[in-house]
């Protein structure tokens, strides 16, 4: 196999593995962080603005992580900087 | 497939480009611009408001209450202007995606990096003039002055999260209803379009509400110090 082939299956592989992994994380601590949170209010009614309120701010963070992922993931497919370097090196196809 | 919209150039005049962020940019200013005139053309602060001018004052008030949850309740207005601006903008672009054929300019690498600065800059621009440069550069070297590459860091990958973060929601947003459009183009891609405006208005909150929390802790240190003297 020449070395495109190579570079595309390991690029979609990656993509892949990128991914699964970046989803399952982020969606674990966002799990925590909800399922505290909702204990949290169901403690204390008053403070659900406070609390809801801190809870968007860090489940953005947590999720910028899985949105990293997605967009390496999006690049190595899309717009893949190895396979047009070696598109361009070959001269096509 | 494009990933941004700033590869798609809709006018060419010699060297000059317009790229669609660009223009759609331009686009959003104009709404923007337009909505705020016609709001406060016949403002007044008696007798009955007109329906304009009722909505203006909803959203004000609505992301003054916002800012002062956060920021506490002295020096408020001061942010409004700037973090209501962004908020507005965001919304604006993210929520017109209802319109066939429109490229949100969030969902351009560019145009996030620029709003991340705008917020990078207005960091330090707000604390120094709360609470004074020589107090604000001070911030760096505490606890102790080896902290210096960490706060630099950290300054450096908020900025880059905040411009990858609305980027990344906003752009996969269009491109998971493009692929939805190849596998299933019957009724998906409008359920998804329609948690795509959802998402849009959360990311518009939280990079509102991210940069007011950055600025009011850039601003507060002033009140910490004593606190930190005390105990």
């Amino acid at each position: 196999m020449d070395s495109s082939t190579w570079i595309g299956i390991i690029s979609i592989c990656a993509a892949a593995l990128c991914m699964a992994i970046g989803a399952i994380s982020p969606a674990l601590g966002e799990a925590r962080a909800i399922q505290q949170a909702l204990s949290s209010i169901a403690q204390q009614p008053d403070e659900a603005g406070a609390i809801s309120r801190t809870l968007f701010i860090g489940l953005a963070m947590i999720e910028s992580i899985a949105i990293y992922c997605l967009v390496i993931s999006i690049i190595l497919i899309f717009a893949n900087p190895f396979w047009t370097h070696v598109i361009a090196k070959t001269g096509g196809g | 497939m494009d990933i941004t919209p700033d590869h798609l150039i809709l006018f060419r005049w010699g060297f000059v480009h317009l790229n669609a962020t660009i223009v759609y940019t331009w686009a959003v200013m104009l709404l923007l611009i337009l909505a705020a005139w016609a709001a406060t053309r016949k403002i007044r602060l008696e007798g009955p408001r007109s329906r304009w001018q009722n909505a203006m004052e909803a959203i004000v008030l609505g992301i003054r209450s916002q800012i002062r949850e956060v920021s506490g309740r002295e020096g408020s207005n001061d942010y409004i202007p700037f973090i209501g601006t962004l908020f507005l903008f965001i919304a604006a672009s993210n929520e017109l995606h209802v319109v066939p054929g429109w490229h949100a300019p969030t969902g351009s690498l560019s145009t996030t990096a620029a709003l991340a600065i705008c917020v990078a800059v207005s960091v330090p621009f707000f604390g120094i003039r709360k609470t004074g440069l020589k107090k604000y550069l001070h911030h760096y070297l505490s606890p102790v002055f080896f902290m210096l590459p960490i706060h630099m860091i950290s300054e450096i990958s908020r900025t880059i999260a905040l411009a990858v973060r609305l980027f990344g929601n906003i752009m996969s947003g269009s491109m998971v209803v493009a692929i939805l459009l190849v596998i299933a183009p019957l009724f998906f891609p409008v359920l998804i379009q329609a948690l795509d405006l959802i998402i849009g208005l959360i990311q518009a909150y939280i990079f509102a509400i991210l940069a007011m929390v950055y600025i009011a802790a850039a601003v507060r240190r002033e009140d910490e110090k004593p606190q930190e003297q005390t105990t």
